[in-house]
């Protein structure tokens, strides 16, 4: 998916431009020098352009029309009805927009709980793992691999493992633990929701392990020396010294993991064979199941851009809050 | 610093449900690709009743997993490497070249990466149609649509990526280079290049692992001829069967090369981490 897998930062990459240490070593003289990096960007522009950029700006236009399967074949004789779409989709009175709020909740829910113990589990594989001992580079292999496979492959297999009749989970809680009478349905109905998210972490976490293992490569020995000479037990130092100094990093990984979770298609999508239940309705499946059941490409334009004005809005919000108390710690 | 018998079973007591927690699924995908089909259409079984192979040759009949997993290889590996071509001049740029643009270069790339995929999703296709009936340039359910999407979904952070390794060379480097009459691309491919190359690796692999596991455009942009392995996997289950066995095998079998390679050069992609997020 567009927004899979990276961790890059708008945010920690102004003060680079500007720090002295990264003065260029050579500045462009003359017109045929300052057009170089120009053309050396050209190719990367371009395909941004034709495929984020124009394509962007093309889904605000449909958004605008009367984008239905009549002309879908033909887009230019679809006609322009302005925000009709929006008001169509987002009025809460209305069954669609009624089950576009329930999925936005359930997206919001899902998202918040799949970060949270993401990073729950990756602080804790990173803290354990940073002092050295044997087998610990065969064990980062392996906290690695659910990230390193492919998503479908991932997710097929768990989607095995939560069958009904012939899973694992219901193999050791009702015939092997005898925790429950009935064998439960793990992929339709309430407990869906908890299969999505049980599987959305097994598949994060080992991103935030791999930031937060390469933030901690960062923190002095020192350090932590020096805490442990002040009588610091093993929480007073985290809390001290490691999640300080693995501020900078949490501010990035959250975001992106919350970022990529909210867009999730990938893991409903597998987890339940091409649609999804009420239960686990991600806002990305929702947008896609009702684009092309109904072929109303319009309407599905106006809730994809009302997603990235949300998005565009809590990442604005995040960035002020956590740049303030930045300010204020200084 | 000691370490305290308390925190000595704290490690093991988190390594252990981590571990247990990884391996599970692991164990099942390995296991039952071993399994006669009976095995894993009863109830669930921790051993296979008769180890078999079966599944893994089966598995090339039931569905044309040849075809997907050809055109997988085909996308992938031409996504992978223009998508790194176009990454090295525009990291060499952003790294060696003050310009005017060049913030809002960064910053635009990075966040195209966090936006919606199903925000372009129905743009793009209605794009690669209407083009192909326009101009018969036919980019819809063709690979060719499929390489030019994957490559732009792996460039940000491959750029990304490279200004931290072409960062970390010396400008010593260049300036040597250029006063033994260097131009700037002979600069990159002889000074650069091979001192990055642990970094380009690294960036390459992610390229192409981003390409072999998306499945949103892969299910809408490709038809028959074109499907990869991300729809086509999905094949198995017909609607009276589900030859989970296979399709473990079929899983298993894609997924080692990925593996593999993201496992041998983790430490590239964390050195590469540290060397962008973290400073």
């Amino acid at each position: 998916m567009a927004t899979s897998t990276t961790a890059p930062d708008a945010d920690q990459r102004e003060p680079r431009a500007g720090s002295p240490a990264r003065e260029p070593a050579r500045r462009p003289r003359g017109p045929r020098r300052s057009l170089l990096p120009y053309l050396l960007l050209a190719p990367a522009v371009v395909l941004e352009l034709a495929i984020h950029v124009i394509p962007m700006v093309v889904g605000v236009w449909m958004s605008l029309l009367e984008l239905t399967q009549f002309h879908i074949r033909d887009w230019s004789t679809a006609p322009f009805i302005g925000l009709e779409n929006y008001r169509a989709t987002l009025d809460l009175n209305s069954a669609a927009g009624k089950e576009l709020l329930h999925s936005f909740w359930i997206t919001l829910a899902y998202s918040l709980l799949s970060v949270g113990f993401a990073w729950l589990l990756g602080i804790s594989a990173a803290v354990v793992l940073q002092r050295p001992f044997r087998g610990r580079a065969i064990l980062r292999a392996l906290f690695l691999t659910p990230y390193a496979l492919p998503v479908y492959a991932a997710v097929i297999t768990w989607s095995f493992l939560l069958q009904r009749d012939t899973g694992l989970v219901n193999h050791v809680l009702v015939d092997q633990l005898g925790l429950m009478n009935e064998r439960p349905f793990w992929l339709i109905g309430d407990n869906s929701f908890w299969s999505l998210l049980v599987v959305s972490v097994w598949r994060n976490w080992p991103f935030a392990f791999l930031c937060l293992m390469a933030g901690l490569q960062n923190v002095p020995g020192e350090l932590y020396e020096a805490a442990a000479i002040d009588g610091a037990g093993f929480w007073r130092r985290l809390r001290s010294v490691t999640l300080p100094m693995l501020r900078p990093v949490n501010l990035v990984l959250l975001l992106v993991l919350f970022l990529w979770t909210f867009n999730d298609f990938n893991t409903p999508f597998v987890l339940f064979g091409g649609s999804a239940p009420e239960q686990a309705d991600l806002i990305s499946i929702h947008i896609y199941r009702s684009s092309f059941k109904t072929w109303d490409f319009g309407s599905g334009s106006a809730m994809s851009v009302a997603l990235l004005l949300f998005l565009l809005v809590v990442s604005a919000a995040y960035l002020l809050i956590t740049n303030r108390r930045r300010d204020d710690h200084a | 610093m000691r370490e305290t018998a308390g925190e000595r079973w704290g490690r093991r007591i988190v390594l252990t449900l981590l571990t247990l927690f990884v391996v599970i699924p692991l164990y099942v995908m390995v296991t039952s690709a071993a399994k006669p089909l009976q095995d894993v259409q009863n109830g669930f079984t921790w051993w296979p009743s008769r180890p078999t192979l079966q599944p893994f040759i089966d598995m090339w009949s039931t569905v044309p997993l040849a075809r997907y997993l050809v055109n997988s290889l085909v996308v992938s590996s031409i996504a992978a490497i223009c998508s790194v071509a176009v990454a090295i001049f525009a990291a060499f740029a952003v790294s060696r070249y003050r310009f005017r643009g060049r913030g809002v270069f960064s910053v635009t790339v990075l966040s195209t990466q966090m936006f919606p995929g199903i925000l372009f999703l129905l743009p793009l296709f209605l794009i690669y149609v209407n083009l192909g009936n326009a101009t018969g340039i036919e980019l819809y359910a063709s690979r060719t649509g499929l390489v030019i999407t994957y490559l732009t979904f792996s460039l940000p952070f491959s750029i990304w990526m490279l200004v931290g390794y072409f960062d970390s060379i010396p400008r010593g480097l260049d300036e040597a280079a250029q006063v033994d009459g260097a131009g700037p691309l002979r600069t990159l491919f002889q000074v650069i290049l091979p001192a990055a190359v642990p970094g380009v690796v690294a960036v390459t692999v992610y390229a192409f692992m981003t390409a072999w596991g998306e499945v949103l455009f892969a299910s809408v942009m490709t038809d028959e001829g074109s499907r990869t392995l991300a729809v086509g996997l999905q094949g198995y289950s017909t609607q009276f069967n589900v030859y989970w066995n296979q399709i473990m095998a079929a899983s298993l079998v894609v997924s080692i090369p990925v593996v593999v390679g993201f496992l041998a050069l983790q430490r590239y992609f964390v050195a590469g981490l540290t060397a962008g997020a973290v400073k």
